[in-house]
């Protein structure tokens, strides 16, 4: 019988109590020692075939017969109030089928709560008049004909102009200040730390504002059949995009489906409807047609979200032994004239070292741009940059080896939470990565030419435990094949592989007897959106209860079969796809010989997740160990070699979760170098939105990575023993490159990304010292 | 060569796609790839950029890879165009294709028909390319989710299965 029970669920640094539906069959765990035919396999997609071949149909491949094509016209000022559109001409061009702004829509609850084409635009990008025609080049001609009158207001396009007394308002009748006294976490007292301290180290930051460049760019089509909308949205949450969308407009939650079969990258930036999902649903019921609507690359840059550059500084204190006595972290960032309080940029001060004397701020301001969005470990990617480089100017001062340093203040629980961790792979992972990288690392001959070499190390602290609620249904048919449906989505981590490895592992059946679906919401049922690292996590508990349902089913079949009817079902055991009888394990059948004696029929189960522990903090852990070369003559920097060791509980492929880890790596390869988007301090305009100016890794930027994991099963977590590893690998990559670059040429990069010119400026500046 | 304007309205052409031939009318500043994915429904051919910056429309012209978003479809008639539609004979999959289910070279999966085209055209020149050959082969390919590590080893896999056939 389902009951109702509270339960304690991180995402993105933050903990939420959460009110869950508690139907979970019974399983037992998988231990560390469990035999696994499928589970633990480096094992291919299963939807590999489609992806090299083309036919994997993205919401971007979306054509259906008599589709129209929307678009917006976007504000070309960073801040202005909009005082005519004259779009007559524009409107008389062949194939343009409908104009809407914000003088001939009634207005429609915008999504957030903001209204759409409101008097005030805010940001370059932000939307003035939505085009629907007949294809591409109609639309475009006809976004230039639109006639916009504006009136300039004064922009604040960063923080300086925003933080600015008597700045201009980012937002009229809006304090530039989201959250002017800050986000604060703090336990004992900065004096006390600083009082105990022997050696402070007291840096500061600044991290670049960071694009996603998801390849395939934000887009909906959306298509009603009676008032039943279905819409294909490129999205990390199915179930969020279909919640939003119904709220916005008006709409009964089950008459509207979402699709989203391939997604071309997500990283944060996909949630729930936008603005052009809800303008392409409205303008399709209005016109009758299908409507696709889909940015283009520089819209992709200035509307589709950013990690928000920050401000920071840090105060660490210690003994002379190398004991923390005080962890200090301050932030300010700007999300945007629409955004929020600003990421969890001090998660990782709170919880990674044990230290009696934290205390973190977080304050966010708005600026003349669109919104921040989570974006690959929000805050904890520039935080644990600033700090774990912080950490490793102490080491140096205090003359300890880095690592040392970090195993000295090593937490065996939870420092934030006081409670114990479901379990902690940390130190293995250090001592993994450091055998492996060779840590300490050897002294270098002296350097001939301009190339010098540094080696340094981060760890990582990140949720990634999942949790309630998620659901799946099995269907198990006559042939003894299934189909697994869940709610969530694969954004290209390998969930709809994973899934079906679980899936197939529980019911005893081989892996391609088993078909997973997940990224629809009309099927499937609820399922949580991708981020947090949490869809394994969450999802495959579910999997397997539901496959331990459909077995209790086949078991009783099997039972009147073996003549043992009424037998208790945990009495039996599959193995190797046969139903055995514990008791006396002759007597055994085929679950495929079980399955045909249903007819034409199905076995149909559900599952949930359970709870997840009380009193226990669920966390995943790593370290990187990254070797660079520095030329002190170019000031070039040169990643050349990663070794990233994770603990995320028991990894269900390999070879999925090692593509993870190459992405993230990769993603903080970018972060650290060569990512930052520039706006002009003059006109407000971004500089780099397209993938030229704004420089992402391509393949030769590409270090030499190794991949390790702890892959001990977290069976204290859930069901399945794993934790998440989306973000990750993202978030020490940085700073243990800013420490190898320090060990190489004596500088601390202190400000993102790492450019030439920055190095040379360090470099002169050192020399003169 | 001689000038030839058409246009500006809808001109009929001939394109030659994956050893099939496909009368289109279009006008003359489309594009190959808006002609590949909008007329001719080839929509494994992705608009990452629509700049020429990212490479998920590489196509094969004539034996090299070319950006089907900076191509004009008017430029292609009488040559050899080849999508990733035509790397497949049937079902039998290209040694490049299988190499990348085989090695994971992908994760969202969006730029990848573009890594395998540009891989395919890289091994046809280059039959046994050094990984920098490799590297700067497939440079003009961005890959957000960072899959090069695995791309790199497919591609050199490729290679061997490759020549082992050959041989």
């Amino acid at each position: 019988m389902p009951t109702i029970r509270r339960t304690k669920v991180e995402f993105e640094g933050r903990i939420e109590e959460r009110e869950v539906i508690v139907e979970e069959e019974h399983v037992e765990g998988w231990t560390q020692d469990t035999q696994m035919r499928w589970v633990g396999r480096p094992l291919s997609r299963v939807d590999g075939v489609a992806r090299v071949t083309g036919k994997a149909g993205y919401t971007h491949d979306v054509h259906l017969p008599g589709m129209l094509i929307g678009r917006f016209l976007r504000a070309k000022q960073p801040h202005a109030r909009i005082t005519g559109i004259d779009s007559r001409r524009a409107a008389a061009l062949p194939g343009v089928h409908l104009i809407w702004h914000r003088f001939n829509l009634p207005p429609v609850a915008h999504l957030d709560g903001r209204e759409l084409f409101g008097e005030e635009l805010a940001y370059e990008g932000a939307e003035v008049a939505f085009v629907v025609g007949r294809d591409a080049r109609a639309v475009g001609d006809a976004l230039g004909a639109i006639e916009v009158e504006v009136e300039p207001l004064p922009f604040a396009p960063n923080l300086a102009a925003a933080a600015a007394e008597d700045g201009p308002a980012v937002l009229v009748g809006e304090d530039n200040w989201i959250t002017p006294d800050g986000d604060i976490y703090a336990r004992g007292s900065v004096e006390a730390g600083l009082r105990e301290a022997d050696v402070v180290v007291d840096l500061t930051f600044t991290t670049p504002t960071a694009a996603h460049c998801c390849m395939e760019t934000h887009g909906s089509a959306a298509d009603w059949e009676g008032d039943l909308l279905t819409v294909w949205h490129s999205t990390q949450s199915v179930f969020g995009t279909r919640s939003s969308l119904a709220d916005a407009l008006h709409l009964p939650m089950d008459k509207v489906r979402v699709i989203s079969n391939y997604i071309g990258g997500g990283f944060g930036s996909k949630w729930g409807a936008e603005a052009f999902t809800l303008l392409a649903a409205l303008a399709a019921r209005e016109l009758g047609r299908p409507v696709k609507a889909v940015l283009d690359r520089e819209e992709e840059h200035l509307v589709a979200g950013y990690r928000p550059g920050s401000r920071q500084r840090v105060r660490l204190g210690a003994t002379k032994d190398g004991a923390l006595t005080l962890i200090e972290q301050e932030a300010e960032v700007t999300t945007g004239a629409y955004g929020g309080g600003g990421p969890v940029i001090g998660g990782p001060a709170k919880d990674l070292y044990l230290c009696p004397n934290v205390r973190t701020v977080v304050r966010a301001a708005r600026a003349n741009t669109d919104g921040a969005r989570a974006f690959r470990a929000p805050g904890y990617v520039e935080g644990t940059f600033a700090l774990e480089s912080t950490l490793d100017a102490l080491a140096h001062k205090l003359e300890m080896d880095p690592l040392d340093l970090r195993m000295k203040n090593y937490a065996d629980e939870s420092p934030s939470r006081g409670e114990p961790y479901t379990y902690k792979g940390l130190q293995r992972a250090y001592e993994m990565g450091a055998a492996r990288f060779g840590w300490p690392p050897q002294a270098d001959a002296p350097a001939a030419g301009p190339w010098r070499r540094g080696y340094g190390m981060a760890s990582q602290i990140w949720g990634g435990g999942g949790g309630p609620p998620a659901n799946a249904i099995v269907k198990l048919s006559p042939d003894g094949t299934a189909e697994v449906l869940v709610g969530v989505q694969d954004i290209g981590t390998g969930t709809k592989t994973v899934l079906a490895q679980v899936a197939a592992e529980e019911l005893g059946l081989s892996l391609d007897a088993v078909r997973c679906v997940v990224g629809d919401s009309l099927p499937a049922p609820f399922g949580p959106g991708s981020g947090g690292s949490v869809t394994l996590a969450s999802a495959a508990p579910a999997v397997r209860s539901a496959c331990r349902e459909a077995l209790r089913q086949l078991i009783a079949l099997a039972a009147i079969m073996l003549e043992l009817e009424g037998a208790d079902p945990d009495a039996f055991a599959v193995e190797a796809g046969d139903i055995v009888y514990r008791a006396d394990p002759e007597k055994r059948l085929p679950l495929t010989q079980v399955t045909a004696k249903m007819g034409n029929y199905m076995i149909v189960s559900k599952g949930a997740r359970g709870p997840n522990p009380d009193d226990k903090a669920i966390n995943t852990f790593g370290a990187h160990f990254v070797e660079v070369a520095v030329n002190v003559e170019t000031g070039q920097v040169r990643v050349e070699r990663v070794v990233a060791a994770h603990d995320i509980g028991r990894v269900v492929n390999p070879l999925t979760a090692t593509s993870q880890v190459y992405g993230g790596v990769l993603m903080g390869v970018g972060f650290a170098t060569t990512e930052a988007r520039v706006i002009d301090p003059d006109t407000g305009l971004q500089l780099t939105a397209n993938l030229e100016d704004y420089k992402v890794p391509v393949m030769v930027d590409c270090p030499e990575i190794e991949v390790l994991f702890v892959d001990v099963a977290d069976t204290a977590a859930n069901s399945v023993g794993s934790k998440g590893l989306g973000e990750p690998p993202i978030i020490p990559t940085a700073a243990a490159i800013g420490n190898a670059i320090f060990d190489a040429v004596g500088v601390r990069v202190t400000d993102l990304p790492a450019t030439p010119d920055r190095l040379l400026a360090l470099l002169a500046k050192e020399k003169t010292q | 060569m001689a000038l030839n304007f058409r246009g500006p309205d809808a001109v009929p052409l001939t394109l030659q796609i994956n050893g099939e031939a496909h009368q289109v009318l279009v006008e003359p500043r489309r594009t190959l790839l808006s002609v590949l994915r909008e007329e001719l429904g080839l929509t494994g051919t992705k608009r990452g950029c629509g700049q020429g910056q990212c490479g998920a429309c590489t196509v094969i012209l004539d034996g090299e890879t070319a950006y089907a978003c900076l191509t004009l479809a008017i430029e292609c008639e009488g040559r050899e165009i080849v999508t990733i539609e035509g790397i497949a004979q049937g079902d039998a999959l290209h040694p490049v294709q299988a190499a990348f289910i085989q090695h994971d070279g992908y994760q969202c999966g969006f730029c990848t028909p573009g890594q395998v085209v540009s891989a395919v055209a890289l091994l046809a020149h280059t039959p046994q390319p050094s990984e920098a050959e490799i590297r700067a082969g497939m440079a003009g390919n961005i890959c957000r989710c960072g899959a090069y590590p695995a791309i790199i080893r497919s591609v050199r896999a490729a290679a061997e299965t490759m020549a082992e056939q050959e041989g």
